[in-house]
């Protein structure tokens, strides 16, 4: 038996440890903000954060994860207020959606490493993200409006 | 059950600087259990419901109910802003409700740009009407006459004296009444909108998408569900010789294999075939997948090798098989002109490649279908289901979900279908969740094309003849085995070249299909529009003309086309030329505004170039133009995308401008990196790595402006794909001096 840690509460795994932690947050433990898109680790619509570090949950076997703490779109902020989230509405990013947890947390992985990224920061960082939408432009401008709004809330 | 949320009330959209009069609503869907069926249909004596698009409860909510799929062209903001301003509702007091599949809406096929161009005069009306009813229950209230009254913020008001009441208020009233006879309806005008037009509407679902809570296909959880994959032929048409079940079931979660019926073409929406794989959960269904070790029986379609393929399409081109337009003589004006100029082009299979492969959930039980699906055409699947599984179309209930990108692969059913037909064998909900790799080899695909154009210069340095040669593989071989020619694929691009010249001929040649053929995101335009648009410039080339002016040029005097004049007979995406006619002067004026925005003609640094390309689609009007720098490696950067779209008047110009974005990245997509080849029938490519699409660092930016029009709404989804290619690879001739004539340009190792 495995214990995962997500979005702060515990949950007992007791099926197979090989599967990876993209199957387990959705069928067994019915977090479905987390996206399948290739299971490859190819197009980032699965990256959650284990402690704190994005990752690609399709590639990651649950057996490998154990104790670390995970965070997925569900878990950003109690009320959809994170600054990321807020940016994102506030420029309509999404198209269809469907990339944008992926896009989402790997963008706060950005900014919380680097508060003022910079457009090449940006598409480094974005890389592995893939919006078949095309919704890439406002992600950049999004990923700047949120890093302004964070200094605003800590200046204020 | 919905709860409506204000999501403006909040401190942080104040913050941001959103004004108030900003209309953000977020609404609480139920959760996919309890969405009610064909819940226009069901009328309580609480509810008004003058039309099946439109409830008002005593609550006075105004429930309004979308009945076209949302795959991200923003379609679940876009009909309630056409709705509620015609009826004079609350943009805070809405309820967005997603209709099941049911002819009662009218068509819900979700492609060919069609929602808005279809449905904006139905759903005005529909607004209208239930506002009118409003009124006059009001003024009967009142005695007053109902031309004094109007509607405001889901209130009939009475100015003179003040008076007011809910539409709430008014419901058992208005529901006494008759619905209002059509041409009695009077509309609002333009200048009175209150959201059409509006570019600060904020999308229905927005702060569902950006907390994980919106429901996809493949979200789609029902109590005992069980989960398949499915292993399907990898060459279309190839039966199960064998398979080891034992082995499948040997894996942990694994609970049973079901062989499908195999495919007989033609393949329609037909499942493919195959062996199912229904497990615990979405890894055991995989790894038991994995384990079936299934031997395929030959079959005809092996033969297809995309090498030997394009040969035979090129060799095809010279010797057409029916030509769709012509005028005069091309060969007289040829064996007259001065220069004769010559190019062929080539565009590779593709594939849509949505986010979100293809899903659904089917619940069979007391002789009923319960089905979710992310489907482009909620009425396509109920009909293919009833169709195969024998239950009556009545008793097959479609749920239309979110879909994650569509683009035309989810108006092809064949995945409900598979869902459908294990659950009601298996008795138990079944969800079906296509793979990557299932999604890339097992898909209706865009046609491969190849295309010869031929043009005549005189002395004059006038085009006098054109003469364009098309192969590719047939959407109908799809619909009737064998078919070898385009029909009405040949309306996108080939036979509406508008361009001015004395004698045309367009002919198309054979081209048998070997993979189930479909329609993507502007379809056969992609091919067509980037041989059309670069050969355009190759001539300006040939004549010395600036790309843009002999553009301005070649479409002649203003006019409006009718190409059956030239024997042509072309279906106008299904519009009458009254009613959309093709408007060179339109074309013009989307050429001069994109020409102002990027500043055409300016100097440019060394290694940069502007290409310009313009086109009309979905009776929408697109012109491009994109500006490319080479670095010192010779690797070309697409930097700047510049758009004037004229899709006539502008219903959600926030959405139109994120289409036109993302058509940007469709068509750099197209252009740069993807490419699906075959090997003995078998799709050589199975995911991102090998079928590759644009990534942010790929990204433009895109710069759109939309002419203002009071002409009736054209296609958006679609229109702005098209012009990408050709205004790219224009840029780099200008750029580099190098025309490049296949896709994808990675090849060349430039991108």
């Amino acid at each position: 038996m495995i214990t995962l840690s997500i979005n702060g509460k515990d949950h007992e795994f007791n099926d197979d440890g090989d599967m990876p932690l993209l199957w387990a947050l959705r069928d067994i433990l019915k977090y479905t903000g987390t996206k399948y898109g290739c299971g490859k680790g190819l197009c980032g619509a699965c990256t959650v954060h284990v402690d704190g570090q994005p990752i690609r949950s399709c590639v990651m076997p649950v057996s490998a994860i154990a104790k670390q703490k995970i965070t997925t779109i569900e878990g950003l902020s109690e009320n959809g207020d994170h600054v990321v989230q807020q940016a994102w509405q506030t420029l309509n990013v999404p198209q269809c959606g469907y990339c944008q947890s992926g896009q989402i947390m790997s963008a706060v992985a950005l900014l919380e490493r680097n508060a003022k990224p910079n457009d090449q920061e940006i598409e480094q960082a974005m890389s592995g993200n893939i919006c078949r939408c095309g919704t890439y432009q406002r992600i950049k401008e999004a990923i700047h409006h949120a890093a302004d709004l964070a200094t605003e809330v800590k200046g204020s | 059950m919905k709860q409506i949320e204000n999501v403006s009330r909040r401190g942080f959209l104040k913050k941001l600087g959103i004004s108030s009069t900003a209309l953000v609503i977020g609404v609480q869907l139920p959760s996919m259990l309890t969405i009610p069926k064909a819940l226009a249909g069901v009328v309580g004596s609480d509810k008004f419901a003058p039309n099946v698009y439109v409830q008002i409860g005593i609550d006075n909510i105004v429930s309004i109910v979308v009945h076209r799929s949302e795959m991200g062209q923003g379609i679940r903001t876009s009909i309630p802003m056409i709705v509620a301003d015609e009826l004079g509702a609350d943009w805070q007091q809405i309820a967005v409700v997603q209709g099941l599949g049911d002819k009662k809406y009218g068509s819900q096929n979700t492609d060919g740009s069609r929602s808005v161009r279809r449905f904006y005069q139905p759903l005005r009306e529909a607004g209208a009407s239930a506002r009118m009813m409003l009124q006059q229950a009001a003024a009967d209230q009142w005695q007053v006459d109902v031309s004094e009254t109007t509607a405001l913020n889901n209130n009939i008001v009475h100015e003179k004296s003040g008076r007011s009441l809910s539409f709430g208020s008014l419901v058992n009233a208005a529901s006494k009444l008759k619905v209002p006879e059509r041409s009695s309806l009077i509309l609002k005008a333009k200048k009175d909108f209150n959201f059409i037009g509006k570019s600060d509407v904020a999308l229905v679902d927005g702060e569902k998408f950006v907390t994980g809570a919106t429901t996809y296909g493949f979200d789609v959880e029902l109590p005992g569900m069980q989960y398949a994959v499915i292993a399907r032929p990898p060459v279309l048409g190839a039966k199960v010789k064998s398979f080891n079940s034992e082995a499948a079931k040997a894996i942990a979660g694994v609970i049973a294999v079901v062989q499908l019926p195999d495919l007989e073409e033609p393949a329609v929406f037909k499942p493919l075939g195959g062996v199912a794989v229904i497990a615990k959960n979405t890894w055991a269904a995989m790894k038991g997948r994995e384990a079936l070790a299934i031997q395929w029986h030959e079959s005809e379609h092996q033969s297809y090798n995309s090498d030997s393929y394009k040969k035979a399409l090129a060799a095809s081109c010279d010797n057409p098989e029916k030509v769709l337009r012509s005028k005069g003589s091309v060969t007289k004006a040829l064996a007259e002109a001065k220069q004769v100029i010559t190019a062929s082009y080539y565009v590779p299979e593709l594939i849509h490649v949505p986010m979100e492969p293809p899903a659904a959930a089917a619940h069979y039980h007391d002789g009923i279908f319960d089905i979710w699906a992310c489907t482009q055409t909620p009425q396509s699947a109920q009909g293919t289901v009833a169709q195969i599984t024998g239950v009556a179309a009545e008793n097959v209930n479609i749920n239309v979900t979110l879909l994650g990108g569509g683009f035309g692969r989810k108006s092809k059913p064949d995945f409900i279908v598979e869902a459908a037909i294990l659950s009601k064998q298996l008795n138990v909900p079944i969800k079906v969740m296509w793979s990557r790799e299932d999604e890339i080899q097992n898909g209706y695909y865009h046609a491969v094309s190849y295309q010869k154009l031929v043009a005549g210069i005189d002395d004059n340095n006038q085009v006098t003849a054109w003469q364009h040669h098309v192969a590719e593989p047939p959407i109908g071989s799809t619909f009737s085995k064998g078919a070898d020619l385009i029909g009405s694929e040949a309306d996108l691009g080939l036979i509406d070249m508008p361009y001015d010249i004395a004698n045309v001929s367009c002919a198309v040649g054979k081209a048998p299909a070997h993979t189930r053929i479909g329609w993507m995101r502007s379809v056969t335009n992609i091919n067509h529009v980037f041989a059309v648009s670069s050969f355009v410039d190759e001539l300006a080339q040939a004549k010395g003309l600036d790309s843009k002016d002999n553009l301005i040029a070649m479409l002649g005097t203003d006019r409006k086309i009718d190409f059956s004049n030239e024997n042509a007979n072309y279906g106008n995406y299904g519009e009458t030329l009254s009613k959309f006619p093709v408007d060179t002067a339109r074309m013009k004026a989307v050429i001069e505004k994109v020409s102002a925005m990027a500043k055409w003609g300016r100097t440019l640094p060394k290694g940069r170039g502007l290409g310009i390309a313009m086109h009309r689609s979905f009776v929408s009007y697109v012109a491009c133009i994109v500006e490319v720098s080479t670095n010192s490696d010779g690797k070309i950067k697409v930097e700047d995308v510049w758009l004037a779209v004229d899709c006539g008047l502008a219903v959600n110009p926030e959405r139109i401008r994120s289409q036109m974005e993302g058509a940007a990245i469709f068509g750099l997509s197209l252009t740069f990196f993807s490419e699906l080849t075959a090997k003995n029938g078998v799709i050589e490519q199975s995911n991102f790595d090998g079928y590759q699409v644009a990534r942010i660092a790929d990204a433009p930016t895109t710069h759109v402006e939309i002419i203002d029009s009071d002409a009736p709404p054209g296609g958006i989804g679609e229109p702005g794909v098209p012009p990408i290619a050709p205004a790219i690879c224009n840029a780099i001739f200008n750029a580099t001096g190098k025309r490049y004539r296949e896709l994808p340009l990675k090849q060349y190792g430039i991108v």
